[in-house]
């Protein structure tokens, strides 16, 4: 690729990013109420959202091939532990983040 | 409570919420870099790719194309299918990121999905503003996004710290981020449509192609489950 079309692909990632950002700020404008459907949606779609965010983030996990993601499992374990003791963001994610590390890096 | 105590709350409030989007941004960011120099790209690209697109896994997909023959049509569709998640992001965002002025529109360019869960979720507390807030959330993500990928481009060969499995950071974090919106949730069918119909879709399409056939069964069951769902929202 030349420099120009480097420049024309990042270009094209940029727009297409910024469009899927800000294209439901455009298709239901401040000015116009918002169609009670996506006001329904507004309020639903987050708590799937993240579940399907956390999928997502472990989408890469090794089921099939050692270590199983079992190192995966003993720390979701953790965070979910440390959360419903304590209910602290930074130890849950910490202790988690730190179990993990441990895990891959001196046992599996 | 003068203009400047409000600001200086509203960082305040946000900061320690994003220590763990550092940690994260900046592994994540490190490796990027590293990855677009050992292809032989100038640090200049990680840093300016980071700054504009700001949407990490589609910075990784970016950089493939780069390699690859010049295809501005297929790179710009193969972005829309990669981020079309955002749209679910913006349709929960339309009452939160209006009416803050300039800063809506960085706001709304900036909502990467660690910006745009903190920003959801987040009880903003007194003697904040919450457009700020969420300013300074979206910024300092952005910032820790950015110097990583700058610092992979530029030294990333010297890291030797032995990071293998930091990137469970990110994991953990929405894990969190799920639990604090089920235990303030009364009805959980949402939170379950969106685990087990993102895992079976998983199993059925793979990883690379999961995302978008979730993202319909979600709001195709949502929209099934409207009468039972939108009577508990009514009924709260």
């Amino acid at each position: 690729m030349t420099l120009s079309q480097q420049i024309i692909t990042i270009i094209m990632v940029v727009f297409g990013t910024v469009l899927t950002r800000f294209l439901p700020f455009l298709v239901f404008p401040a000015g116009k109420p918002t169609p009670k459907y996506v006001k329904y949606l507004g309020t639903v779609l987050p708590s799937a959202v993240f579940g399907l965010l956390i999928v997502y983030s472990l989408k890469d996990t090794q089921l099939l091939a050692s270590p199983h993601g079992i190192p995966e499992a003993i720390s979701l374990a953790l965070v979910i532990a440390l959360h419903l003791w304590k209910r602290n963001m930074l130890l849950s994610i910490a202790g988690g983040t730190i179990c993990y590390m441990l895990l891959v890096q001196f046992i599996f | 409570m003068s203009k400047k105590e409000v600001i200086l709350n509203s960082f305040k409030a946000a900061f320690p919420l994003t220590l763990p989007i550092f940690a994260g941004f900046w592994f994540l960011g490190i490796t990027y870099g590293v990855t677009m120099t050992s292809n032989g790209f100038s640090f200049l690209y990680p840093l300016l790719m980071s700054i504009t697109i700001f949407a990490g896994s589609m910075e990784f997909v970016a950089a493939n194309m780069l390699l690859a023959a010049f295809d501005p049509l297929s790179a710009f569709v193969m972005t829309l299918m990669v981020n079309a998640r955002h749209l679910f992001y913006g349709i929960s965002m339309l009452d939160k990121y209006r009416g803050h002025g300039a800063k809506t529109i960085y706001l709304i360019y900036g909502m990467c999905d660690e910006s745009f869960s903190i920003n959801y979720t987040a009880k903003i507390p007194p003697g904040c503003d919450s457009g700020q807030f969420m300013f300074f959330i979206t910024l300092l993500n952005h910032l820790y996004w950015v110097t990583g990928a700058a610092i992979g481009g530029i030294f990333g060969s010297f890291v030797t710290f032995n990071t293998e499995g930091l990137d469970f950071v990110m994991v953990a974090m929405f894990a969190v981020i799920f639990m604090e919106q089920w235990l303030k949730e009364k009805n959980h069918t949402s939170s379950l449509s969106g685990i087990f119909l993102s895992l079976a879709c998983l199993f059925l399409f793979g990883r690379d192609g999961f995302i978008i056939p979730s993202m319909l069964v979600i709001l195709l069951s949502l929209t099934l489950l409207r009468g039972k769902l939108d009577e508990t929202e009514a009924a709260k």
